[in-house]
């Protein structure tokens, strides 16, 4: 494993007055994919939250690239280099597509190159590009919070359940997506329930239960050990066939 | 559902228009609505009074949009409800009213020109104190009381109170009569030309009022559907946090929407100084209740649902105002019950996540 691009130390949230996260340590190594497992509830999603500073963290910090983010406000980190694809996956419905992506691009105009890029893993994006995005698909919506994530280069990815209520073809295109931002050695921390999907993804991997880590590991040794999958994620033996 | 609807299509004729009139009142239920309104009138008066009326509603509803349209925007961006929004009409019409009346002091013998140009510096002025108002009120009334539409409501109130106050402290609390510029008082005469509305007498300075109204309202769609800027206001209106996710600082966004709107009423309250030629500390007050009834007939956060309201506000006020005076209040209410019972939501809902 390489440097930590993200660290978080005993890290606690709340949510009004229920506390949600009691003493999260998660290590996210630069240039890897890092996939959060954990049952429903088990606070997942408020972790990427709190990174974003969209939950206020209570007690502990939050490292990136070395400077504590803990308390800044959510615009400045996201300009620090994060994007944060959320489980709703926050598309702007009344705006186009393309308004979509010229919002996502922060210092002005689209890179072209990218934004073909873009077009090539996701061509339904090119075809709807100047529709409603609250007329685009769940999947095409899924396409759509990820390019924004991804159309100007940044130094972290949060994504959380991507693959939430897709079919498997499409799954399996942005599995492709993900294997090619990989390829770019774009950090990723990626939230997911779906467990062959994340096995073929992750490299590290942490898991969640009732609002901190309970397991730090390698993606191969997880993947290797059933006892260990059933302890941790309550998966039934032959529940990944 | 799918077997009747052949059935149908089978028959063309009768249906297309039928099912068109229906499909059109379904989509542009604005244009529907504004459509029944201007007809419906005509076959009750003489048409030659109707002409007048028209223009004259036209009128009063592009002040009316100017007055409203900062109020709908930070009510649909922001969540506040300013309900001192009044206060700011007031206070562009007193701004207005006094560079009017020093220029036109300044200027007794000028020609038609200089009479006319003192209009431009006038809502100018109107349009920055306002503006600076509107800065000021941001910061320290409504910042603190930003979620919590109780606690809004009654800071505003108490705003709006303390403004007027001051107005009443600069400029008396006496009634003020605001002169019009010589070049636009009077009429401009239409001989009988005119197809079956035949000559007419047009009003100069409601022209003038309907020639801003459209010419705000044009600019300020080209703002929001055309630019980088409208494109965040949009997406403000949807869905608050993910403009933040994408690194933009919406309070800055709220600050400047803020201030636009309160310039607009000012421009707004200088305007209708002008055209009433006498305006009162609480003139502002009065006109809030028409206000609402357009942003909330229009759908609270839309700016063409605003356009469209304020219009129609207009022109049943004049309309209903000729055919029997006492009912012209009445039917502004009247209207707005009748179209939320229709649509809930006014007739260009802005959809929020
Ligand atoms: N807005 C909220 N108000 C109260 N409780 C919440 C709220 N959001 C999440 N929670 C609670 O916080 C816990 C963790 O939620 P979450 O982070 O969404 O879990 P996960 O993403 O792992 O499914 C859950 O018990 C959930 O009920
Ligand atoms: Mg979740």
């Amino acid at each position: 494993m390489s440097e930590p691009i993200l660290s978080l130390r005993e890290v606690y949230a709340d949510i009004d007055q229920y506390h949600i996260l009691h003493g999260v340590d998660l290590d996210v190594p630069a240039g890897e994919l890092t996939v959060l497992l954990g049952r429903n509830g088990a606070g997942k999603s408020t972790t990427l939250r709190t990174i974003m500073g969209l939950t206020t963290l209570t007690k502990g910090q939050v490292r990136f690239q070395g400077r504590d983010i803990g308390g800044t406000a959510t615009p400045a980190i996201a300009r620090g280099g994060i994007a944060f694809v959320p489980e709703n996956m926050g598309i702007f419905g009344q705006l186009t597509v393309r308004e979509n992506m010229v919002l996502a691009a922060v210092s002005g105009a689209m890179d072209e190159q990218r934004l073909n890029w873009i077009f090539e893993v996701f061509p339904p994006l090119k075809k709807f590009w100047n529709r409603a995005a609250g007329n685009l698909s769940g999947g095409q919506k899924q396409m759509l919070a990820i390019a924004r994530a991804v159309i100007e280069p940044r130094e972290l990815l949060l994504v959380d359940e991507p693959t939430k209520g897709l079919a498997p073809a499409i799954i399996n295109d942005l599995a492709d997506a993900f294997e090619q931002l990989k390829q770019q050695r774009v950090s990723i921390l990626l939230v997911e329930q779906n467990f062959n999907f994340s096995r073929r993804l992750g490299q590290s991997v942490a898991v969640m239960s009732d609002g901190h880590i309970v397991h730090r590991g390698t993606m191969a040794e997880l993947a290797e050990d059933e006892d260990l999958q059933h302890e941790l994620l309550g998966l039934g033996l032959g529940a990944h066939q | 559902m799918s077997a009747p609807q052949d059935v149908f299509d089978a028959d063309t004729g009768n249906r297309s228009w039928w099912e068109k009139l229906r499909a059109f009142r379904q989509d542009k239920p604005h244009l529907f609505l504004l459509l029944i309104m201007v007809v419906i009138p005509l076959f009750l008066m003489p048409s030659s009074t109707w002409a007048v009326l028209t223009l004259s509603g036209l009128a009063m509803g592009a002040m009316l949009f100017l007055m409203a349209s900062g109020m709908t925007l930070t009510f649909g961006l922001m969540n506040v409800l300013n309900l001192a929004h009044g206060s700011f009409i007031s206070l562009g019409a007193f701004a207005g009213a006094t560079v009017l009346t020093m220029w036109l002091n300044d200027y007794t013998s000028g020609s038609l020109w200089v009479n006319l140009v003192a209009v431009v510096p006038a809502l100018l002025f109107a349009l920055v104190v306002a503006g600076l108002l509107g800065v000021l009120f941001e910061r320290l009334v409504i910042r603190p009381v930003y979620g919590d539409h109780l606690k809004q409501i009654l800071v505003t109130v108490g705003g709006s109170i303390i403004v007027m106050e001051l107005l009443q402290v600069i400029w008396g609390s006496n009634e003020i009569p605001v002169p019009r510029p010589e070049a636009l008082r009077g009429a401009l005469l239409i001989s009988d030309a005119i197809p079956i509305i035949g000559g007419i007498a047009l009003e100069k300075y409601r022209l003038l009022a309907v020639i801003l109204g459209l010419g705000v309202y044009a600019l300020m769609l080209w703002v929001i559907d055309r630019t980088r800027l409208g494109i965040l206001i949009r997406a403000g209106v949807e869905n608050r946090e993910m403009v933040e996710v994408h690194g933009y600082r919406i309070r800055l966004l709220f600050l400047a929407v803020f201030v636009a709107g309160s310039a607009l009423a000012g421009i707004g309250g200088a305007m209708w100084a002008m055209y009433r030629e006498i305006i009162t500390a609480h003139m502002g007050e009065e006109l809030m209740i028409s206000v609402i009834v357009v942003i909330i007939l229009g759908g609270l956060g839309s700016v063409r649902g605003c356009f469209y309201g304020a219009v129609l506000v207009g022109l049943i006020n004049l309309y209903v105002g000729y055919l029997e005076p006492r009912l012209a209040a009445v039917a502004t209410v009247g209207l707005m019950v009748a179209v939320l019972m229709w649509r809930p939501q006014g007739l260009i809902p802005v959809i929020k996540v």
